[in-house]
């Protein structure tokens, strides 16, 4: 299995995301942007819900990747702190119990889990939510 | 310096219009503003025009006749009708001419806005995750708002409820039909907490303004409508905006970050010189029910948090302190980009002479506020007085 795209993830067990720190102004963004003025930083795996909402209907194809069949997903905004604050999927929870300011960690869930090759993208899961 | 005036205006209904193209509704609404100035094509010296996704506005040339005028194309993303009409009062202003045409139009398919990824300057993965998705942000962006400030969702029902209402009275709405409150509530869900009435969709539409000179207006006997102050801005740093990867930390989070809002409303109160007290009549950008609740705070009008109150009090309906949104704004005429700000304008004109029929604010108001805000981060903001 393997990440969406290169770059997003550390080769470690369990893995990070990585950021990208600007040399200039220390200013940490999420992913990485190619090119010299921002150097790859590993960002904390734990944080807090900052918003979110709930996709609803499929997104439309393309640019969308995931299964033809839909069903609703939750988009997170989660704050490492001190870090940057990153867009991902919130899992593991419905949506009825999500809360802001909730505790979270990084879970990387797939996109489409019966995929040939299916891929993993960011995702974060309520601390305390079993995995 | 003598002020610029808005000396007629022309709208072509706003929905959907099979066999008429985005610049064809443009034509339309031009012609209607040319015959309300009692002016002719002729007599226009200049024109800026906007359009998103229908075309060049220029080349409507061809229908309104080969003048040789000097047209001028803006693409300016949610902000493109305001960039327009800030540029041809600038014109105006300049001294270089004194009768000229903003126009917008625009004409978009059905369903969500289909953004790819690349057109933003983001990498291709964040579109396959279902990211490219723009009702994501602003459900995102009211979620914290509410929880940082208590506003409930029964306000967001009211705010749509409002729309639908007054869009009844408004010829030129696409959605005509006042839905109930619970309706509203309990449809179908898009993006958490907004259901389906709580956000506008993408549509066809065109509006044109007349715009001249003081000493041209009072020429052609027109009551004075008078362009006050037209602002444009882009956003500040640590702003949340549409299709955000990420957004940065900042030290206090417990209020409202600095938006393009803030910046394009102080500006055009101090270019006006009166304040959010002084306004008798506002359109604000409602993209969702949640925008005009948190665009009433951005743009100077309440403190955040006061709008439960506001709304619950009604002071932002038709006989209210503040009436926001007469014509049912976005939520009911739909949003085609290239004409949505021109027709917020359009509006303020018709409050300002008095005509808005049903939909008229009572003892006729003396001044009219205008907002837009779209991706990526852009704002517009005019102040109109009579």
């Amino acid at each position: 299995m393997r990440a969406i795209a290169e770059g997003l993830f550390t080769e470690e067990t369990p893995p990070r995301l990585i950021g990208g720190r600007e040399r200039a102004s220390r200013r940490i963004v999420f992913p990485c942007p190619p090119g010299d003025t921002f150097e790859p930083v590993p960002l904390a795996r734990e944080g807090t819900l900052w918003s979110w909402t709930v996709q609803r209907f499929r997104p439309k194809s393309p640019p969308y990747a995931g299964p033809d069949a839909f069903a609703p997903w939750i988009v997170a905004y989660v704050e490492l702190p001190g870090e940057v604050i990153v867009q991902a999927r919130l899992v593991d929870v419905a949506p009825d119990d999500v809360r802001i300011g909730m505790a979270v960690r990084l879970a990387p869930t797939l996109l489409d889990p019966q995929a040939a090759d299916p891929s993993y993208i960011p995702a974060f899961a309520p601390i305390g939510a079993g995995a | 310096m003598s002020d610029v005036c808005i000396v007629g205006i022309g709208i072509h209904r706003f929905g959907r219009t099979d066999g008429l193209s985005g610049l064809e509704q443009g034509v339309f609404a031009v012609n209607q503003a040319l015959g309300d100035a009692g002016v002719a094509w002729q007599d226009i010296q200049f024109a800026y025009g906007s359009s998103d996704a229908a075309g060049n506005p220029d080349t409507m040339v061809d229908r309104l006749g080969l003048t040789g005028v000097q047209f001028i194309n803006v693409r300016n993303g949610c902000a493109a009708g305001g960039s327009a009409l800030f540029s041809a009062q600038m014109a105006i202003k300049s001294g270089e001419f004194d009768l000229g045409l903003a126009v917008g139009f625009d004409k978009h398919p059905r369903g969500a806005f289909n953004a790819l990824p690349a057109e933003y300057n983001l990498p291709d993965w964040y579109g396959e995750a279902g990211y490219m998705v723009t009702t994501q942000f602003f459900a995102a962006k009211i979620m914290r708002y509410m929880h940082l400030f208590g506003i409930s969702r029964q306000t967001l029902g009211k705010v749509a409820e409002k729309a639908f209402r007054n869009g009844v009275h408004a010829p030129h709405a696409w959605r005509r039909t006042p839905v109930a409150l619970d309706d509203i509530l309990d449809a179908p869900m898009v993006s958490d907490p907004y259901s389906k009435f709580m956000f506008c969709s993408p549509a066809e539409g065109g509006v044109a303004l007349v715009l001249a000179s003081e000493k041209k207006a009072r020429e052609l006997g027109k009551p004075l409508i008078r362009l006050k102050a037209a602002a444009m801005r882009t956003r500040p740093p640590h702003s949340f905006e549409v299709f955000a990867p990420s957004i940065d930390v900042v030290a206090d989070d417990g209020g409202m970050r600095g938006t393009a809002t803030r910046l394009a409303s102080a500006h055009a109160f101090q270019t006006a010189g009166i304040g959010p007290a002084d306004i008798h009549v506002a359109q604000l950008q409602d993209t969702e029910a949640g925008a005009e609740v948190m665009h009433l705070a951005e743009n100077g009008f309440c403190a955040d948090g006061e709008q439960e109150q506001w709304i619950a009090e009604g002071r932002t309906e038709i006989g209210g302190l503040l009436p926001v949104n007469t014509d049912g704004g976005c939520l009911a005429c739909g949003e085609p980009i290239g004409a949505s700000g021109l027709r917020q304008v359009y509006e303020n004109v018709v409050q300002l002479r008095g005509d808005g029929g049903g939909r008229q604010v009572p003892d006729t108001p003396r001044t009219a506020y205008s907002h837009v805000y779209g991706a990526p981060g852009v704002s517009a903001v005019t102040i109109l007085e009579r």
